[in-house]
């Protein structure tokens, strides 16, 4: 198993630099993909493959690694960019997302590329997923965790309730949600659709151990999720975050949900990635 | 898709004919309301919502709630218009369709929009092969597949004026005009787009303008193939697919869907029992793998030449 906790904040900022790079342009090759979703996450995806998680690329079916379950499987880019940064597949293959017969499908197929631990795609899948596979842990004693990342709006699927009661009632403390909180869906603002607030509140009711953390902080994050348990408790990670965080144009925008940037704009949002270090 | 483009034919998305034709309604009835999945620009709902706002009500992505949802708004004495991607609509609420809108006998039209494998890049979570299967089964559902702009109006028309649930298969995938603007649907109506004697090439939805230039191939080798557009799945045109069966001996089905459980299946069930024949069943076998939703046709088996090798294979 690699022990991927000796890097440094820094250098997980500097690995989400390169992420997002590659995200944008594995969208302009594709002409597809949830761009402003996969922005907000990079860092959580990074913050937890470069710091937090245990795994080994060479194995990805090691019994002992971390599970980790990207909920929101319509950012798959942001998922596969990081799978390639961490060594699961070469980087290059980043170029053949939704190509005929590729295995990097529009929403991440776990039977087709190893490392991810279940096919997602249709919203609020991955918590029940995620808590029984915290279950089967502890009946197994197993010292490994899981970890899952759901979108805001997924929140809206009642699904995910029902497994935030069973996790509570299991004393699932194996267990750590995030929450992408970029206050935006599909086609509106969160807000615009159903209020979600109080979120940590809520969670709080359901009894879990929860906090609010700026989900861009890389030092941040690393700290809420590795801090010691409180045992007997779920943890969940109310992460604020921005849809399309670093690029001007696609920043805190709506419509940038599943859109596709221009050659130009393609050229200008490197650019800037590349003027902000 | 192969030929319609290269005749440089007009395609259109019938889901503009959808948003148009319930426009056109509910400026007549004010009964008519509409629920989304947060699918307002994919549902093409967008107009809707600026002309009434109140009348679109958006329940977030909770597909079972939508469903729900929509059974009380008939309760209450409105027509709902219950509108999300055929994928989650079917399969995320199938219960609640069974329950609260088939067992209930709801007023509910529920339509499932990008059916098939119209996101084919996405993947199969979200294509939908399956919807047929799963509503097929429900009784007391009416099923239509549209195949054009203008039979998807004139769907839309009669679910609005019946009070009766239905479920109604919508593509996002480009299609020729097929019939024409005097045609008239009714339910339990398969309209028969070509005569022939030898072999029925039975479509439904975006299929059937490829079973016309397959049967336009056949005709080429001699092969007189009937067309038929299996557009009522539930109730079925018993007759016109007896007829067929009866006399040109040979179905091949063809159909955006698993073969499991879909249309195919439907006229096999009809045909096993009543005039059995020659049969081939054209449709997903598996998991799709990713890809355009034309090269999945193809690959499928369903494009013209493909259509055209299983017809040779079926009379031999
Ligand atoms: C069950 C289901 N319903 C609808 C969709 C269509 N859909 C894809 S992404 C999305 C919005 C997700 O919003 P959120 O969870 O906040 O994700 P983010 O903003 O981080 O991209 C919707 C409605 C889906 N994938 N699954």
């Amino acid at each position: 198993m690699v022990d991927r906790k000796s890097l440094p904040p820094v250098e997980v900022a500097r690995h989400c630099h390169s992420m997002r790079k590659l995200i944008i342009q594995t969208i302009g090759t594709a002409g597809m993909g949830h761009i402003g979703g996969d922005l907000s996450v990079t860092d959580i995806l990074g913050s937890l493959y470069f710091h937090v998680l245990q795994y080994d690329p060479e194995q990805p079916h090691h019994p002992e690694r971390d599970r980790f379950i990207m909920s929101k499987g319509h950012c798959a880019v942001a998922l596969y960019t990081v799978m390639a940064s961490a060594g699961y597949f070469p980087v290059d293959e980043l170029s053949t997302f939704i190509q005929p017969r590729s295995r990097l499908n529009g929403h991440p197929c776990n039977v087709k590329l190893p490392g991810v631990e279940t096919s997602t795609g249709p919203l609020g899948h991955g918590l029940p997923v995620g808590v029984g596979a915290a279950i089967g842990a502890k009946l197994q004693q197993k010292s490994w965790q899981v970890f899952v990342v759901v979108g805001d709006g997924e929140l809206q699927e009642g699904s995910n309730w029902e497994a935030a009661m069973t996790a509570a009632y299991k004393q699932l403390d194996n267990l750590t949600l995030i929450i992408d909180r970029n206050r935006m869906q599909q086609g509106d603002h969160t807000q615009d659709v159903t209020s979600m607030e109080p979120l940590a509140d809520r969670f709080t009711a359901f009894g879990w151990e929860t906090h609010e953390v700026d989900g861009h902080d890389h030092a941040a994050l690393i700290n809420a999720l590795t801090a010691p348990r409180t045992p007997g408790m779920p943890r969940c990670l109310v992460a604020h975050t921005i849809k399309g965080n670093g690029i001007s144009f696609i920043r805190d925008r709506v419509e940038w949900h599943h859109k596709v940037p221009t050659p130009e704009q393609i050229e200008q949002a490197l650019a800037e990635l590349e003027s902000t270090p | 898709m192969s030929t319609a483009t290269e005749n440089q034919v007009m395609l259109h998305d019938c889901r503009d004919a959808f948003a148009a034709t319930l426009e056109q309604l509910a400026r007549a009835d004010e009964r008519i309301v509409t629920v989304a999945n947060d699918s307002v620009g994919s549902s093409k709902l967008g107009s809707f919502r600026k002309q009434w706002p109140e009348r679109l009500v958006n329940v977030g992505i909770a597909e079972q709630s939508l469903v729900g949802v929509g059974a009380g708004l008939a309760n209450s004495g409105l027509i709902p218009f219950v509108c999300a991607a055929s994928c989650f609509l079917t399969g995320r609420a199938l219960e609640q369709i069974k329950a609260d809108i088939a067992y209930s006998q709801a007023n509910v039209k529920l339509c499932g929009i990008s059916s098939g494998v119209a996101y084919g890049q996405l993947g199969p979570t979200h294509h939908s092969i399956e919807d047929l299967a799963w509503t097929r089964v429900l009784d007391g559902l009416e099923i239509f597949v549209p195949v054009d702009d203008v039979e998807t109006a004139q769907v839309i028309r009669y679910v609005a004026d019946s009070d009766r649930p239905a479920f109604v298969r919508l593509s996002r995938m480009g299609v020729p005009t097929l019939m024409s603007e005097d045609y008239q649907f009714r339910p339990g109506q398969a309209p028969v787009l070509r005569q022939g004697n030898d072999i029925t090439l039975i479509g439904c939805g975006v299929t059937v303008c490829r079973a016309l230039e397959a049967a336009e191939q056949l005709a080429q080798s001699g092969i007189e193939a009937r067309v038929i557009s299996c557009t009522s799945i539930a109730p079925l045109d018993r007759n016109t697919l007896l007829s067929a069966a009866r006399e040109t001996g040979h179905l091949l089905t063809l159909e955006e869907h698993s073969v499991r459980g879909g249309m195919g299946s439907a006229v096999a069930e009809l045909v096993a029992q009543e005039a059995p024949c020659r049969m081939k069943l054209l449709g997903f076998e598996s998991f799709a793998p990713t890809g355009a939703a034309g090269w999945l046709l193809d690959d499928a088996g369903m494009s013209v030449e493909g259509i055209v090798t299983s017809a040779h294979a079926l009379l031999k």
